[in-house]
């Protein structure tokens, strides 16, 4: 009992420790931030301190929860058509090889075109709120249906043969064997996809926002940067970190859920 | 244990497999496959003997010859085990073993019976939860051999199945490959490139040569099955075991004068 239960502590402690480290370097650089700013009596307008940007997230909550929401429902709406349309394109690419010669020329376009340049272009031909969600959705697209793509057409070659030689249709062959074999990789890519959707949401929103449209997280920060309301700056900013480091581990934690059983990736080395 | 009167299974003739970079993996192969045999395909690696095995399940065509089925029914009454397990790593034992049955659209709980025996006939009952993962390299061998008889072929291909594995597993997978064969009656053909196993197990070795593929002998194993471990000690055993070895030693010498 004794002899098994102490590497599971030096492993809980190892993994504490993976906490802690990083959390000490962040409460310390914001102690010498907030030490600055009370010596040197710096302006909040110049540099305001953590204290003073973590009243303001209080003090505005009100108004930057509200952008808050609206940034996050143009995200996961953005994200969930990047997935529908990323995974039913690559099953299309999968059955049919032409469907794949015809469009991912056009997919590796779209990737490459910086989003920032497409914002403005958009905004003249639809109207503020579906430009930002077109936006979101163009970035979160590509490695969705890049990665299902490499992943349906990784499926293990004995596996495709027992399916020949078991006379299996290519339907089969895509439910029972494709679609788990790519799962792993298209989780991959969701995970990526996420944080994207993310930066071409608040992206897109910065672009709509000087045309005047808009209410999300990146407007705030465009509106408080005319009114020299920094405070509210840096609180929007840290709104905009934190709900990107929750999609990461939401996804994160999803992948461990789903592969937990099977998947190397989400199963700690024996020994 | 060999039929000699009944008609081959499948019968092989002039078959030839050219890749299509231009490399012949085959040339003029002759062979039949007698219904109740163990028919080991012995030979170095690159000799085209795992060619044969996916010739004749249909996974690749001749490009020269004919392969001849004695009845339409055995050409697709086959079951298939690979060198590795193959097995699908997302799912636990019990649908692995029920893929063949789910792909002509058995339902679970209408499988459910004939993936217990099978997993029974390999020793495996109390596993049929568990996932690939969590199992031995010889335990996921023996529930992709219990895939491969879910429903229960006439003809089983094996291809370097055990080549993986540490030898004491090994002999234990080779005694129950040979007590499986007597309470099936399956036909095997075994694909290996270990001379001892091949003659352990077999009723026939077909002895291969490479560049290009083809058969340089044919060695009766005519002891009689069930057989244990006393049969490795036999003089038969040593005789057959010479012979067999003398022979590959012969398809490797013809090699290294190209």
């Amino acid at each position: 009992m004794s002899a098994q239960s102490r590497p599971a502590i030096a492993m809980n402690a190892e993994r504490a420790l993976d906490i802690a480290l990083p959390v000490c370097v962040f409460l310390g650089a914001l102690g010498v931030w907030e030490a600055i700013v009370a010596l040197k009596d710096i302006p909040p307008y110049i540099l305001p301190a953590p204290s003073r940007i973590a009243s303001t997230l209080i003090a505005d909550w009100d108004t930057l929860s509200g952008s808050l929401w609206v940034t996050l429902r143009i995200t996961f709406a953005a994200l969930f058509a990047a997935v529908v349309g990323g995974v039913a394109l690559a099953i299309l690419f999968a059955q049919w090889k032409w469907v794949e010669r015809s469009f991912f020329p056009f997919a590796v376009i779209l990737q490459v075109t910086p989003i920032v340049a497409i914002a403005p272009l958009l905004l003249v031909y639809l109207d503020g709120g579906t430009a930002v969600l077109v936006c979101a959705f163009v970035v979160a697209f590509f490695p969705i249906l890049s990665n299902t793509a490499l992943g349906l057409a990784s499926a293990d070659h004995n596996l495709l043969d027992l399916f020949e030689l078991y006379r299996a249709s290519r339907w089969q062959q895509l439910i029972y064997l494709r679609l788990p074999s790519a799962l792993p990789y298209f989780l991959g890519g969701l995970r990526i996809g996420g944080g994207l959707a993310l930066i071409g949401a608040i992206v897109a929103e910065i672009a709509a926002g000087s045309a005047g449209q808009g209410a999300g997280l990146a407007f705030r920060i465009v509106e408080s940067g005319y009114r020299l309301n920094i405070p509210r700056m840096f609180a929007a900013l840290v709104l905009i970190s934190v709900a990107g480091i929750l999609i990461f581990l939401f996804f994160t934690l999803l992948s461990r859920v789903l592969l937990g059983r099977w998947h190397d990736s989400a199963r700690s080395r024996e020994g | 244990m060999t039929n000699a009167i009944a008609p081959p299974i499948v019968r092989l003739r002039g078959v030839g497999k050219t890749f299509a970079n231009g490399t012949i993996a085959l040339e003029g192969l002759d062979l039949d496959v007698r219904s109740g045999e163990f028919l080991s395909l012995l030979g170095p690696s690159g000799c085209g003997k795992s060619t044969v095995l996916r010739m004749i399940a249909g996974l690749a065509s001749p490009s020269a010859g004919s392969i001849d089925w004695s009845d339409a029914q055995s050409r697709s009454d086959l079951g298939y085990v690979f060198q590795d397990s193959t097995l699908m790593p997302w799912t636990s034992v019990f649908n692995n073993v029920w893929l063949p049955l789910r792909l002509s659209g058995l339902s679970k709980a209408d499988a459910a019976t004939r993936i217990e025996e099978a997993l029974s006939l390999v020793g495996l009952s109390g596993f049929a939860k568990s996932y690939p993962r969590e199992l031995s390299g010889g335990m996921k061998m023996r529930v992709s051999i219990a895939r491969a008889l879910v429903l229960r072929p006439r003809l089983l291909l094996m291809d370097e199945p055990f080549a993986a594995l540490d030898e004491i597993t090994r002999f234990k997978l080779n005694n129950d490959l040979l007590r499986l064969k007597a309470e099936l009656g399956t036909t095997v053909i075994f694909v290996t490139h270990s001379v001892y196993e091949s003659v352990y197990l077999s009723s026939r070795i077909a002895v291969f040569a490479s560049r290009p593929g083809r058969i340089i002998d044919t060695i009766d194993i005519d002891a009689p099955y069930p057989r244990n471990e006393d049969f490795r000690h036999s003089a038969l055993y040593a005789e057959r075991s010479r012979a067999a070895s003398t022979a590959l030693m012969s398809a490797i010498a013809a090699e290294d004068h190209l």
